[in-house]
């Protein structure tokens, strides 16, 4: 179990949140190639290292948050370029 | 080489004199070429190696691993065999799986513990009872054992369980596979490591694939941290880490990496003759000759490659298996683990060609990869061999998530849906 930084509840454990993804833009459905498309629908880095990441807070807040989560060890710190400060202990600021 | 061959007057005889093991396959230096190199060295990739040595006579081959034999998911799998998909491309294929399996002791001279004491799928609700017909009649129809029984029959074959209408989540009925079963998963990579090595297949651990090799759209070769290789063939079998391999030839897959936890408790008289599945609770348990309960679960839910186990998994795990077998309540787990499972986004694989030439694929296996190692391992050397996609894994290609053709195999291949 690992813990997620809500901006909004403080760290809560990571059982409260749901998986989103990666983040990435949208392409606009009427000037994309379906190439492109395709890419949105299932191309992700599936990196094995820091990853811009949403999550769901489902079972709080039920806010979206994003943040850079590492898939191998699961440390989170916000997101880079992030304007939702949170401390270290994971508390909004 | 000649290898001496098992027998069980032999084994016995080397029992009782208490003399040590030797080891079954040898390390090589890295040479600075060959026909086909193979990353990962787990039961697909050495199935691979095997098959192209045994049926195609391919044997200037090397296995490449970053980490030791079996080390990945094809150790960690809860070794459970079966044949009772959704889709018929599935249904053929892993039964070809299951067929091969049956003779792979005797083809390879080594004990692989194949035991098809059963498989049961219990349905909690209609949903999954009409999905199980559906399955049942597609086995059928591609002449697979595969009914739906009821509650009478369910309790006839495993006593033990909550069957009773007052239970949390009922049992309505299940999905029977006489010809499923488990086996012993090392067995069977130790056995393929000792087959393709006697026929002069090279495998070599602990040597990480750094970088591959791509010219004119061609592959020429891996760089690895042992030297570099130049290879025509490069045939990647990574399982959970197969999209970063491919990365490094340029290829991008549809894949996202998710850990799979197990556990298994302590030995206990042998009750339980048949493998249970629940896709509502989220288990399945099974009991090794030893008498060990082993127990999966679904994949985490969220993509990691973090192997540690988690208390929220053998939590939630104790739950579920209480809900259907109550009394086992005081068993202990005795430890749990996890794997990695490269998901794709229909639960089939991925095999055969890419854009790169000489680059091809075995991976996408998810969380059933085991279970079809000596198929995908025979199907691939014919590939590389041959140069031509057999039919069985035609509809497997990675073309097919661009031409939108999936297979979606989430139905039969998952067990959280």
């Amino acid at each position: 179990m690992f813990r997620i930084p809500c901006p909004h509840c403080g760290p809560r454990n990571r059982t409260e949140f749901r998986h989103i993804g990666e983040r990435g833009s949208r392409p606009d459905p009427r000037a994309t190639t379906p190439e492109e498309w395709r890419g949105y629908l299932y191309g992700q880095r599936n990196a094995s290292d820091w990853t811009a990441e949403t999550w769901y807070h489902v079972a709080g807040c039920r806010k979206f948050v994003t943040m850079d989560r590492h898939t191998l060890t699961n440390e989170i710190r916000p997101a880079a370029g992030s304007t939702a400060t949170v401390t270290d202990d994971g508390t909004p600021r | 080489m000649a290898r001496a061959r098992y027998s069980a007057l032999g084994l016995l005889g080397h029992g009782l004199s208490q003399r040590r093991w030797s080891r079954v396959w040898r390390d090589h230096d890295l040479e600075p070429s060959y026909d086909v190199v193979i990353i990962g060295a787990g039961v697909h990739g050495l199935a691979t190696a095997y098959y192209l040595a045994a049926n195609h006579g391919i044997t200037n081959v090397a296995v490449l691993d970053s980490s030791y034999l079996g080390g990945g998911g094809s150790g960690r799998n809860t070794a459970i065999v079966r044949s009772n998909y959704l889709t018929p491309e599935g249904v053929r294929f892993y039964d070809r799986s299951v067929k091969l399996y049956e003779n792979l002791a005797a083809e390879l001279n080594f004990n692989v513990m194949f035991s098809q004491h059963g498989h049961l799928t219990l349905a909690h609700d209609d949903g999954s009872l009409r999905t199980m017909r559906w399955r049942a009649e597609v086995n059928k129809l591609e002449g697979i054992d595969s009914e739906i029984i009821g509650r009478d029959e369910i309790q006839r074959l495993v006593p033990f369980m909550d069957v009773s209408a007052e239970a949390r989540y009922p049992i309505l009925g299940a999905l029977y596979h006489p010809p499923g079963g488990t086996i012993r998963h090392d067995a069977v990579n130790w056995g393929y490591a000792r087959a393709a090595d006697a026929l002069g297949v090279q495998i070599h651990q602990n040597t990480e694939v750094l970088g591959i090799d791509v010219q004119d759209g061609r592959v020429r070769g891996v760089r690895t941290n042992r030297g570099d290789v130049a290879a025509p063939v490069v045939v990647n079998c990574t399982a959970g880490w197969s999209s970063l391999v491919a990365a490094l030839a340029g290829v991008r897959l549809p894949i996202s990496t998710h850990p799979l936890q197990a556990a298994v408790t302590e030995p206990v008289k042998v009750f339980l003759n048949t493998v249970v599945v629940s896709g509502t609770l989220h288990v399945y348990v099974s009991q090794t000759a030893r008498g060990e309960l082993v127990f999966g679960a679904s994949t985490d839910p969220y993509p990691s490659y973090s192997m540690r186990g988690s208390l929220e998994f053998t939590e939630e795990l104790a739950g579920h298996i209480l809900e259907l077998m109550p009394s086992i309540a005081r068993v202990r787990v005795l430890r749990q683990w996890a794997g990695l499972c490269d998901m794709t986004p229909d639960f089939s694989p991925i095999m055969g060609i890419t854009p790169v030439e000489g680059f091809m694929l075995d991976v996408g296996w998810g969380t059933y990869g085991f279970k079809a190692g000596p198929v995908a391992g025979e199907t691939m050397a014919e590939l590389v061999a041959t140069g031509k996609t057999p039919e069985m894994i035609a509809s497997f290609d990675l073309a097919r998530f661009a031409e939108g053709r999936l297979v979606g195999e989430k139905g039969a291949a998952a067990v959280g849906h």
